[in-house]
């Protein structure tokens, strides 16, 4: 099974990585630190990899993509298995002050992740097989005061892999959006984590595959999420206005 | 600028203890020398799993950094059976290791659950059910990297920086971050376990089957019925267990099966309850030996099938109370605790009765000693809880004992500084820039 992974020094990206190397996988990770690279590349191998190549890029730079993916196809030949799950949890008040970090956050949360897929389809839908996740978030669910900034970009991902999905399931490609509550990951180090809605990468992981391999088109995780955002979106706006989610 | 973030919610196992933190998240140890100039004059400590049940995991106010992201196997040689990995790796994912290379190699010390880190591993020198053969945790690290607060990295081992891997080894967090460790794994014929369960009726009897099993059995522990009173003080289960080859395939490595969501009201666990269960659990056992083979995971974590159990305590959480009674005096003084606990009459569920051999670990502040250790939970009552340890510590204490830190939430300097007379050279070995909750309370500072 040959798997390429962009954003993969996310702690929930190793996490899957981790269920994939110890099938013996072989991998090619793009990340933008090297020094990270090499640690999370040997601990895979020790997991069990068959092969770990790296390349760092910096994925906001739209123009690396389409260099990577073919880097991607020929260390691996087949792209059997592909994750997009770099991403930045915006400091919304940052992004209301100017349009620059508003643009820029949008640009790493969407664009980005759009454009590595535009190309990665092509590649997959020449190959008639393989599977496709895309970690969007239920913050993309709906627009809220506190997060509507990453919020629109991920909700703008969510559309695109729809769409995604649609065009590539005639060609027997999968493709997954993945919507995690929250996850105790560095990437939320500044919320208390108490209580029974947190879920551990691992935990998200064993979700994320399992919807790769099963072909899930939307997979909330932990299942519960699915229900609680049913919720939220049909409180009425004007109870919503007043909260301060 | 904005690593470290005011938290309450790190709790200990015991959650006894509510403090804010200023809580650091890396998620790879690049960031640690960053963390460390913004602690600015305030302590650090490190956490693991949070798998301690008092305050020695807790910096009340001041700074903790959480390791868990530091989880990256840094290599293992599956022909020596050394693993190289950073301090968040957790004795989970060395057993999922085990088991991906045909069950050959194996924990060398494990304690009761998997979900502890290396870093936490050694930090307490833990210890297993197989004390008697191959000591502490801290018998088996080769080496390992230790960052000091001021960002400087030293390898420590047996013959390097020697002081420092001895106060490192049992050392509660305080002498620095333990960034990685290389540890030996031990060779095993496989992972299931040929286990026997003993019931006994005395504690007399325990002493004698202990004896008898340390020889031909890797791992002896016994479960006792703390209610229990007079002639049946002690009695319980005796467990003996070893590796065995099998042609089976490798057991499942399992997560809790069902967990705690929330907090339990605190009568679901009183005095009438816990007689039932008890007297229930006590006699499932046969008092004929039965032998079977079993996975190694029901055998050796029975408590890690069920998820935040430690909230079956209610709001006020609990006390574990764990202490070793050197040989010369364990009869008596085993007795006398088990009775002030069955008078009593609070003690928990089950209490975990076992010996420990005579092998040195390295560690300076190391729990273990030659003799026996018991181990029980109580629930939080407030004052009466306090006073009934304390009446145990003076047990402890005239028996010539001491009490675990990984355990501790609430003993006195004096009795800590008498259980660890060392404790002054450990002292000097301490980085300044770290400290506890718990070592403000029984360490330098504190009135002896
Ligand atoms: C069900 C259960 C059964 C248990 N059974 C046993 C047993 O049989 N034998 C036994 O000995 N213990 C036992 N314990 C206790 C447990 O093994 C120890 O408390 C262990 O240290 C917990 O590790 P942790 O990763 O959760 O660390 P934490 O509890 O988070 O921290 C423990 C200590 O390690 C330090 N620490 C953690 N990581 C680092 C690091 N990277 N660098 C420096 N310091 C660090 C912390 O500062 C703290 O002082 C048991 C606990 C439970 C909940
Ligand atoms: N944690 C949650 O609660 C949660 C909830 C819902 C959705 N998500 C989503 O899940 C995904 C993974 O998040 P995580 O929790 O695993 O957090 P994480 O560990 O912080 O991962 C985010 C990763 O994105 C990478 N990244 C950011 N900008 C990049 C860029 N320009 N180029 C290359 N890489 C870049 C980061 O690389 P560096 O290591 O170099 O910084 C980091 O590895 C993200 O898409 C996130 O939005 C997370």
């Amino acid at each position: 099974m040959n798997m390429v992974i962009f954003g993969a020094t996310s702690a929930i990206a190793q996490a899957v990585a981790r269920l994939y190397a110890k099938k013996g996988a072989r991998f090619f990770l793009v990340a933008r630190n090297d020094e990270r690279l090499a640690i999370v590349a040997a601990d895979l191998r020790a997991r069990g990899a068959a092969q770990v190549e790296t390349a760092n890029a910096d994925l906001a730079d739209l123009s690396l993509h389409a260099n990577l993916v073919a880097r991607a196809q020929s260390a691996l030949g087949a792209l059997d298995r592909v994750l997009v799950a770099h991403g930045t949890l915006t400091n919304q008040r940052a992004a209301e002050t100017g349009a620059d970090v508003m643009a820029q956050e949008i640009g790493v949360n969407f664009l980005s992740a759009a454009s590595l897929l535009t190309h990665v389809a092509n590649v997959m839908e020449l190959q008639r097989a393989g599977s496709i996740a895309v970690i969007g978030s239920v913050a993309g669910d709906r627009g809220r005061q506190s997060n509507y900034v990453y919020g629109s970009a991920k909700a703008g991902l969510g559309v695109f892999v729809q769409g995604l999905r649609h065009r590539m399931s005639r060609h027997g490609v999968n493709v997954t959006l993945v919507k995690p509550g929250f996850v105790d990951t560095p990437m939320t180090a500044g919320l208390a984590k108490a209580g029974p809605l947190w879920a551990t990468p691992a935990k998200v992981a064993a979700d994320i595959k399992a919807a790769m391999e099963g072909g899930a088109a939307i997979l909330y995780t932990p299942w519960f999420w699915r229900w609680i955002m049913l919720i939220i979106r049909s409180v009425p706006d004007a109870v919503f206005r007043r909260t301060r989610l | 600028m904005d690593a470290l973030h005011q938290r309450k919610d790190a709790l200990s196992w015991g959650r006894a203890h509510h403090f804010t933190h200023h809580i650091a998240q890396p998620a790879f140890a690049d960031e640690l020398p960053t963390i460390l100039k913004e602690r600015g004059a305030r302590p650090v400590l490190a956490r693991g799993l949070g798998r301690s049940y008092g305050d020695s995991g807790l910096n009340a106010d001041n700074v903790l950094i959480d390791m868990r992201a530091l989880d990256h196997v840094r290599g293992f040689n599956p022909d020596t059976g050394v693993l190289d990995a950073e301090a968040g790796v957790t004795l989970k994912d060395i057993l999922e290791l085990c088991a991906q290379y045909e069950g050959r190699w194996f924990l060398p010390v494990t304690p009761g659950t998997k979900f502890v880190t290396l870093g936490g591993a050694i930090a307490n020198d833990v210890h297993g059910k197989n004390h008697h053969g191959a000591g502490c945790f801290g018998n088996h690290v080769l080496s390992l990297r230790l960052m000091r607060s001021d960002g400087t990295v030293l390898t420590c081992s047996p013959d390097e920086n020697t002081a420092l891997f001895r106060a490192t080894v049992g050392g509660m967090g305080l002498t620095g971050l333990i960034l990685s460790a290389r540890i030996a794994l031990k060779s095993v014929p496989g992972l299931w376990v040929e286990n026997e369960d003993i019931r006994y009726d005395t504690l007399d009897e325990f002493y004698a089957l202990t004896n008898d099993s340390l020889e031909g059995w890797e791992y002896t522990v016994a479960w006792i019925d703390c209610l229990a009173r007079g002639q049946a003080t002690g009695r319980g289960i005796f467990s003996r267990s070893r590796h065995i080859a099998s042609s089976r395939p490798a057991p499942p490595i399992r997560d809790p099966r069902i967990a705690l969501p929330v907090n339990l009201p605190n009568i679901a666990l009183n005095k009438i309850t816990m007689a039932a269960f008890n007297a229930l659990y006590i006699r499932r056992a046969r008092r004929k030996p039965t032998r079977k083979a079993v996975p190694f995971d029901g055998a050796f974590y029975p408590l890690d099938a069920i998820g935040q159990f430690n909230r079956l305590y209610g709001r006020r959480g609990f006390y574990q109370y764990q202490c070793v009674i050197p040989t010369r005096v364990e009869r008596d003084a085993t007795r006398a605790l088990l009775s002030e606990i069955s008078q009593a009459g609070v003690g928990s569920f089950l209490a975990v009765l076992k010996t420990f051999g005579d092998k040195l670990s390295p560690g300076l502040m190391s729990f273990p000693m030659p003799g026996t250790t018991l181990a029980l939970d109580f629930a939080n009552a407030g004052a009466s809880t306090l006073a009934l340890l304390s009446r145990l510590d003076a047990i402890t204490r005239a028996a010539g004992g001491r009490i675990y830190a990984a355990k501790d939430g609430r003993v006195s300097a004096a009795d800590f500084q008498a259980g660890y007379p060392q404790w002054t050279d450990f002292a000097r070995l301490i980085d300044p820039g770290f400290s506890s909750s718990f070592w403000r309370r029984v360490g330098a500072g504190a009135a002896a």
